[in-house]
């Protein structure tokens, strides 16, 4: 039986990419949080996951609005980066699992969430900067990922509701398969942020130390919210706390945190990294 | 929930399906920056670039004038708007000051506040 | 519950066909443009290369074997294309699954419409 053994919260914003390519971790702006990856990557190298089901959202690399899928899910074998246009690196191709793929894809949908399936889908700084955080250097080519993009550019956009149902569904659909599967959830993105607008540059520590609790202890609490809230709250580009809620709802089990690093801001936004054990 | 209510947030433009139709020729110009050789083509004739994505000319003029207040209430959705201002060298903090009417450095000082919590 | 195999005749595009079939689709799904079109008449063989068609994808596409083409996880609507460069219409491309001709194959259809 598949297993999903933990999931992680992180940020996953460009400038990430540029610092590590040009060796910024131990400058005091970004050290701060940096310096809270290790315990995570350590516990990744001893746990070994075979898979990491990724939620991020697209920034328009591979969809663009003339089709924008609400939920998105690649089925492949591999994934590949290409030119987001503003000069972060690409990187090597990233390596699929399509069989567990395929598999939550039928569960899903018999599950009523009407995903649209990807059999080639570019992936951008969203999913491919969390995998490098987690194995620095890109060498996280050994490890197979399952990319899940929700919408969080256009309104409407599934609710905090919706997606803590689609990432249980999610747990359902991996412990129902047959293999052997260590697998664990990237919850990625946020957390507060505003980019656009007059009130660029809006960040909500409170309300984010509040989230990073919630998602812990009280997931179901953070369904109360609406994403005009969370726009409210985190501001524009908060909407992001869906993946991190999805996540969450992956993990059916006893969940433990063992670790947090809570910062802001990196660039524009709060960055939350949590680690999450299900047991 | 609040999936079909109007609210309106101060200095937020909310991208959803009105702002979606009337940005689409904008977006979509912005969206082909993802190719070196269409970032070439609009910086050898940023006009020309516009016309073929049939922007209206007041999306021209803000295009023209690097105005990203302009360009969001004319329908720019960040994330394609992001790959113009990658074209023009500026980054996010460039971005937030232009739209916020700071300095560059005011503007990173109220993030590092924002960050702090101290509202 | 009908499942993949349980009806007969019936070969159901799922995961593991679309898996299977995404190079023919793709290379069906290409034979929008008349550009593809001509460069497929052209040379067929430097085409299936073109495109990573498996053995089994080739030898039905060679052999115009619309059922091979399905088993080798061909979907309808991308090998209807393909039937659409051969000049071969719905009825034409069921006459060859059916193995019957295609006066047989609407004389059937027009059968099954009766009351």
């Amino acid at each position: 039986m598949a297993k999903i053994i933990g999931g992680v919260t992180t940020s996953h914003i460009p400038a990430i990419a540029n610092a590590m390519a040009n060796g910024l971790e131990e400058t005091p702006y970004w050290k701060p949080f940096f310096d809270g990856y290790p315990p995570v990557r350590d516990w990744l190298n001893e746990q070994k996951p075979d898979v990491i089901i990724l939620f991020y959202n697209d920034h328009g690399l591979e969809f663009f609005i003339d089709k924008k899928p609400t939920f998105a899910m690649g089925v492949a074998d591999e994934y590949y980066n290409s030119d987001e246009g503003w000069g972060i690196p690409t990187i090597p191709p990233v390596t699929g699992e399509s069989e567990l793929s395929w598999h939550i894809a039928n569960s899903l949908v018999e599950d009523g969430f009407d995903m649209t399936i990807c059999q080639e889908m570019k992936v951008d700084h969203g999913l491919t900067v969390p995998l490098n955080l987690m194995w620095p250097g890109h060498n996280y080519g050994h490890v197979k990922v399952i990319p899940v993009c929700i919408n969080c550019e256009q309104h409407p956009m599934p609710q905090p509701k919706r997606t803590l149902a689609l990432g249980q569904a999610i747990g359902r659909a991996v412990e129902s398969f047959d293999d052997d599967l260590k697998v664990v959830v990237f919850g990625t993105g946020g957390m507060s942020h505003q980019l656009d607008g007059e009130r660029a540059g809006f960040i909500n520590r409170a309300f984010d130390i509040e989230c990073l609790d919630k998602l812990v202890s009280d997931p179901e609490s953070l369904t109360k919210y609406s994403n005009y809230d969370l726009v409210e709250l985190g501001g524009a580009q908060a909407v992001e706390l869906n993946m991190l809620i999805a996540m969450r709802g992956a993990l059916l089990g006893e969940v433990t945190e063992l670790h947090r690093n809570y910062h802001a801001p990196i660039s524009n936004t709060g960055s939350g990294l949590m680690l999450l054990e299900n047991k | 929930m609040a999936t079909n209510e109007k609210r309106e947030f101060p200095g937020t433009y909310l991208f959803n399906g009105e702002m979606a139709k009337k940005g689409y020729g904008l977006n979509k110009m912005c969206f082909s920056f993802n190719n070196q050789e269409a970032r070439d083509e609009f910086n050898a004739d940023p006009e020309a670039y516009c016309d073929k994505y049939k922007l209206t000319d007041v999306q021209k003029q803000a295009i023209k004038d690097k105005d990203i207040i302009a360009l969001l209430k004319e329908g720019g959705s960040i994330y394609y708007l992001a790959k113009f201002a990658g074209l023009l060298k500026l980054n996010m903090q460039d971005i937030g000051a232009l739209q916020t009417g700071m300095s560059v450095d005011e503007f990173k000082a109220m993030l590092e506040k924002n960050g702090r919590g101290e509202v | 519950m009908a499942s993949q195999g349980s009806i007969p005749g019936t070969i159901m595009l799922d995961g593991p066909m679309a898996t299977k079939g995404y190079p023919l689709n793709k290379m069906c799904y290409s034979f929008n443009n008349a550009s593809a079109r001509d460069e497929f008449r052209t040379d067929e063989e430097a085409y299936y290369e073109k495109f990573k068609l498996t053995e089994e994808q080739k030898q039905a596409m060679r052999q115009r074997d619309v059922i091979g083409m399905l088993e080798a996880g061909g979907s309808i609507y991308y090998l209807a294309k393909f039937a659409g460069i051969l000049g071969l219409n719905v009825q034409d491309v069921g006459g060859l699954q059916t193995g019957m001709t295609t006066d047989e194959f609407k004389a059937f259809l027009v059968k099954q419409g009766e009351v």
